[in-house]
């Protein structure tokens, strides 16, 4: 197997059953796997709720390790509507031109200083740089702050021994706090500075729901993130092709990064708390217990996606739920789109060739599973177009 | 070169010609509130619904098994309901009236 193939984790489970169920700290997951359930699922708000308890919706739980309510997030209709609408323009930003440029220019200047190097270990030197400068323009902040992040390392949530580690996650919560005490004494025109001053149902946001905002921010757009840039490093060491293709034909990037966010999958699932019993696929999902939208698996379900194992850049037809669906899509969808096209368009300008010297997978244990989401490290080389 | 109106929201009439592209191409480019076109025309956001005028909806043909199903989950579906990623600008839709759904 190469490096940059990704199994189907669950084939034979999404075929023969449907759902899986997933033990996580004695709150039992039943993962919903198939393309058409997982988006009938997450299309029912009603029935499968997000408002939950903070932190419960999501796998492996977090209801031990923080309380603030994630928003819109954790938050259904009618509340979660309005919410939402607050945020909505400002994670549309990322169409802008001058943010464009901004994410082009921070792409660039990170690939020029690792071209010099040559070789580099791609998710400490170049993803995670990369995605933590370019946060600083979806909260519209100075490019410096980006430091503080990178030197919190990859994981927020997570230790090397555990996924859940409260110690790391109260760094960031405890950054956050921070930074709004600084913000209500000094008002500006960042994402923080905007919430404070926003209303929802007449009266102002809440430190709290200031919060709840800018934690989803962070949290959401971090593994993720780096997750989907160093698996596209692989993919086109593998593929030294798509390198040209995609730098001879500009058209192509659009259909080529739907396709690999479709089979990367950077995450690969979400739950949800049974307000009211459902019957999906076979499996009777109880009240009060959970289910997950596997975006991972609904995303290779061979029902939907013709050759759902191969990528194929310029797939016209590609509904995939890489960014969720529904109503709880992925606010930061459009951050993530531009970034990813600009990182495709300014790598194949700069770059001849890619090698992996060594890669060191991140699998992910889902009970009877065993998916690999990514990297723990991934060591390349590079060669500038001279 | 056709000739394509959008309907907005606010009801205001919006007309562009095109040669070439998709009706959510040629929407976004002229930023008509509504299209979005998140997904670039690969059908998996449902940021282009629009609804058809009845005299032009027959000409397009069905919908793909892909668009109808992606349209059976979002707002304000009715019977003439198109994602209009899946509508390319040809002789054959010039003079056509679309109004955005969402």
């Amino acid at each position: 197997m190469g490096v940059s193939d990704f199994p189907d984790a669950f084939k034979d489970t999404r075929a023969t059953k449907g759902v899986c169920p997933f033990n996580d700290q004695n709150d039992s997951v039943a993962m919903l796997l198939r393309f058409k359930d997982v988006r009938k699922s997450a299309h029912d708000y009603k029935s499968f709720i997000s408002g939950a308890q903070p932190g419960r919706i999501v796998v492996p739980s977090e209801v031990n390790i923080r309380d603030t309510r994630q928003i819109p997030f954790e938050v259904d209709p009618p509340e979660h509507t309005e919410y939402r609408a607050l945020v909505e323009d400002w994670f549309k930003r990322p169409l802008d031109a001058a943010y464009e440029a901004g994410l082009e220019a921070i792409i660039a200047a990170e690939l020029d200083r690792v071209l010099v190097k040559g070789r580099i270990e791609a998710i400490a030197e170049l993803s995670l740089p990369i995605q933590s400068r370019a946060l600083t323009l979806l909260l519209n902040i100075p490019m410096k702050e980006a430091e503080t992040w990178i030197s919190w390392g990859t994981h927020v949530f997570r230790s090397e021994d555990s996924d859940l580690d409260g110690d790391k996650a109260a760094i960031l919560y405890d950054y956050i706090d921070a930074e709004i005490d600084k913000l209500i004494a000094n008002p500006d025109d960042s994402l923080y500075g905007v919430l404070l001053q926003s209303e929802y149902q007449g009266r102002k946001m809440t430190k709290e729901e200031v919060k709840g905002v800018l934690i989803l921010t962070f949290a959401g757009g971090r593994d993720t993130i780096i997750n989907y840039l160093t698996n596209t490093l692989a993919y086109l060491a593998e593929h030294p092709e798509a390198i040209t293709e995609l730098r001879d034909n500009p058209e192509l990037l659009n259909t080529a990064i739907e396709e690999l966010v479709r089979y990367f999958s950077p995450l690969t699932h979400m739950g949800r708390v049974v307000a009211q019993e459902k019957e999906v696929s076979g499996h009777v999902a109880k009240e009060d217990t959970r289910v997950s939208l596997c975006w991972a698996s609904a995303n290779r379900d061979e029902a939907i996606f013709e050759n759902p194992n191969a990528v194929v850049l310029d797939r016209k037809m590609n509904p995939h739920v890489a960014f969720g669906f529904g109503t709880h899509k992925c606010l930061g969808a459009t951050h993530a789109r531009q970034l990813m096209k600009v990182f495709l368009r300014v790598f194949t300008q700069k770059v001849a060739k890619l090698t992996v010297v060594k890669a060191v997978e991140n699998i992910e244990d889902w009970g009877e599973h065993q998916r690999k989401v990514g990297f723990d490290s991934l060591e390349i080389e590079l060669n500038p177009i001279k | 070169m056709a000739k394509i109106t959008y309907i907005t929201k606010a009801g205001e009439s919006l007309v562009y010609e095109a040669t070439s592209g998709s009706l959510m191409e040629l929407a976004v480019k002229n930023k008509v509130p509504g299209i979005d076109g998140d997904c670039g025309g690969v059908c998996s956001c449902a940021t282009c619904h629009v609804h058809v005028a009845p005299a032009y909806y027959e000409k397009l043909g069905a919908p793909s098994e892909i668009e109808a199903d992606m349209l059976e989950f979002d707002d304000n579906v009715n019977e003439y309901s198109r994602l209009c990623c899946q509508i390319p600008v040809t002789d054959a839709v010039d003079g056509i009236t679309v109004a955005v759904a969402n």
